[in-house]
């Protein structure tokens, strides 16, 4: 608790720094990686995360320094070679993109874990701090690192605000884009050049191995709560920062505890719980349409046995025992207790111990399911011609799934027809009898 | 002065995908103002003779001119309408979005779309009836409504020449009513719609002249003159078999299409 009062009250410097930092990288990582999400471009991302790892050693090789400045330049050039043989390997080669992104990934990874592990065995003064860069440390981060960071994101956002339109165009239709005579080639390199960036701030907190998470987990979580790119950019960053700075605070508290897996940790977290509870698309949502359609389809059907049973005593509106309704159309217990107690909420029908009788209201509904069931079998019969032995199994999915709008030019193509395929009488709701 | 010139010119184009031609040296002209149809057996080229003619790949030989100019020149005149299929329809964006697209210019990369931009996006969409779904979200349209929205960004553009892949593919009758609608009023106000159609009993309906494709021209022309047995036979009735032959050749040999330092006589 104390800790926890002591790292979000902000007052240590070292915190400062470290918020500042994580402020910053899940700013540019998932501003840029919402677009690298709707581009397809997720493995592209990961791929180049373990590539910048030989250019940021042979940048510390060469000047051993670990200015932030320098090693970016080092991540940047070997994030810029790893797209481009991405790039050859597909259009020059046999080679399908998934296998291109896989050997680059793996081999430039290889190629960095040796330098790296050449430069802690050799006498470089300062080596200690590289081997953050494959599961992130966001306690190291110093104040040259944050105001590093603080610059890249600054050319990040910047550069986002100014082409966003054309980015937006970029990801949804390249073709298009290039046939309107936008600079398609120009776009993609800078939008390339601020993944790589991107990306090499952000592996300072989660690492290379981890760094797709942090690109791609926010949008991915952001696109099921919006259908606006703009909202989803932001959601995705709300997730992107909450999760680094509870990353953070977890490492910032226990000692050795790497911040990365942390991060995703929460990230995967936030991704599990949008994708079960967003509105509309959530795994929760369609659970719920599921079980109103099953609910609306039990109801219509029992309205409907009930009608079946007046229309063969001549009485719409007695008294009918529920076994004898059960005999038209069976209902599990669980089933038959809902429909019952919806039904009778609905006021359609009126319960009294064993039996149950339509109201007025109900029969009016009773009467449009049947009506819909019969003008199907007819629009089968005389549309589709389907033989009318075939039709029935047809018509009890589709009656349920009528709008009235459909209702409407149904009757119209038909001719408000009087009775069905099997000379059943179609009810409509205006007549008296 | 424009009208004399023809609305499109392809010479001698050759054309391959994966390394294989899969158009050889095409060579027509279309005049301005018809609604023509380029038509042809599945895998005749006919989607790539338009990807080549919008400058989405590089021929192996030959050229096209819209307006007697090269693309370049005239982009801003010539609007194209992708398959639907060939984007994802899940991306976060509305309906009047996609339309504003068809306003991005070369020249206003930077600048916000004006008030004149928007009012022309909306009467883009009213004019394929689909106003109502201005704010709709792109993947919760119907299929017919989808290729709707490509046209109004299309109509956007306010260009001279459209060209259009498979617009007719996979829609309601009610889209195919207002494609239809919409193209009569495109000839009367005096534009070129070049269409990729793959459906023979619809095409003679639906256009007035003909590009008729498998693999090299077939025939081009007005389409009484076009649609003739002799050509749709030669068109539909099976690939030339030595011609596949030398196309499989040039590809797994690696062979060049056209040979270096050859040039055409002018």
């Amino acid at each position: 608790m104390e800790s926890l009062l002591n790292f979000f009250s902000f007052q240590d410097p070292n915190v400062q720094l470290v918020v500042l930092g994580m402020l910053f990288i899940s700013l540019s990582s998932s501003m840029v990686g919402s677009f690298a999400f709707l581009q397809k471009k997720s493995l592209v991302g990961d791929a180049v995360a373990h590539a910048l790892l030989p250019g940021i050693a042979i940048a510390f090789m060469l000047t051993g320094s670990k200015n932030p400045w320098v090693l970016i330049v080092g991540a940047l050039f070997s994030g810029w070679v790893s797209i481009l043989i991405m790039d050859l390997l597909t259009k020059r080669s046999k080679l399908k993109m998934d296998t291109s992104i896989a050997l680059v990934l793996s081999v430039m990874f290889g190629l960095g874990i040796l330098l790296l592990t050449h430069i802690q065995h050799s006498d470089f003064g300062n080596q200690s701090g590289l081997d953050k860069f494959l599961f992130g440390n966001a306690a190291s981060l110093n104040l040259t690192d944050v105001q590093a960071f603080g610059f890249v994101t600054l050319i990040i956002v910047v550069l986002v605000g100014v082409f966003y339109r054309e980015f937006k165009l970029l990801a949804f239709n390249y073709d298009y884009a290039k046939t309107i005579g936008l600079p398609v080639k120009t776009m993609s390199f800078v939008m390339n050049t601020l993944l790589v960036l991107a990306i090499t701030t952000g592996i300072q907190a989660v690492g290379v191995v981890l760094m797709a998470a942090l690109l791609i987990a926010p949008a991915a979580a952001a696109k099921t709560w919006t259908h606006s790119l703009s909202k989803m950019i932001g959601i995705a960053m709300i997730f992107a920062l909450f999760s680094s700075l509870l990353g953070s605070f977890i490492s910032y508290t226990q000692a050795n505890m790497p911040t990365g897996p942390w991060i995703v940790v929460i990230l995967t977290l936030f991704t599990l719980l949008s994708l079960l509870f967003a509105p509309k698309r959530g795994a929760f949502a369609r659970m719920k349409r599921q079980r109103k359609n099953s609910l609306k389809i039990n109801t219509e059907n029992f309205l409907k046995a009930l009608y079946h049973l007046g229309e063969k005593e001549g009485a719409q509106l007695d008294w009918f025992q529920i076994n004898a309704v059960l005999e038209q159309r069976s209902f599990n217990k669980v089933t038959l207790k809902r429909t019952l107690t919806n039904l009778s909420k609905k006021r359609n029908l009126v319960l009294d111990q064993n039996r149950v009788k339509l109201t007025k209201a109900g029969e009016v509904e009773a009467k449009r399911v049947v009506r819909l069931h019969r003008l199907w079998e007819l629009y089968l019969t005389s549309r589709m011609h389907f033989k009318s032995d075939h039709i029935h199994s047809n018509a009890e999915t589709v009656e349920h799934i009528i709008t009235p709008e459909i209702e409407k030019e149904l009757i119209k193509e038909l001719g408000s027809p009087l009775l069905d395929p099997h000379s059943s009488k179609i009810p409509y709701s205006n007549e008296h009898e | 002065m424009s009208k004399a010139q023809p609305a499109l010119e392809v010479h001698n184009l050759t054309a391959s995908y994966n390394r294989k031609p899969v158009l050889w040296d095409i060579d027509f002209t279309i005049p301005q103002g018809q609604l023509v149809g380029i038509v042809g057996p599945n895998g005749s080229g006919k989607t790539t003779l338009l990807k080549a003619i919008m400058g989405l790949l590089d021929p192996d030989s030959g050229f096209v001119e819209l307006k007697g100019q090269p693309l370049k020149a005239v982009r801003e005149e010539v609007s194209y309408v992708p398959q639907r299929e060939s984007v994802d329809w899940d991306f976060p964006a509305d309906v009047l979005d996609v339309v504003k697209m068809g306003r991005y210019r070369k020249k206003n990369l930077f600048k916000r779309l004006s008030s004149e931009d928007k009012r022309i996006a909306v009467e883009s969409l009213e004019k394929v009836d689909m106003l109502q779904y201005a704010d709709r979200q792109i993947g919760e349209l119907s299929g017919g409504q989808q290729q709707r929205v490509f046209i109004a960004r299309a109509l956007a553009q306010q260009g001279e020449i459209y060209l259009m892949d498979e617009p007719f593919v996979g829609v309601d009758a009610a889209t195919e009513d207002a494609i239809l609608k919409l193209l009569v009023e495109m000839k009367e106000a005096g534009k070129t719609v070049i269409i990729v159609h793959h459906d023979l009993q619809t095409a003679f309906e639906f256009f007035d002249w003909m590009v008729l494709l498998n693999t090299r021209l077939v025939a081009c022309g007005p389409k009484e003159e076009v649609f003739t047995k002799e050509y749709l036979q030669e068109a539909y009735g099976g690939r030339l078999t030595v011609l596949s032959k030398i196309g499989e050749l040039i590809s797994s040999k690696a062979f060049p299409i056209r040979e270096k330092g050859f040039s055409e006589k002018k």
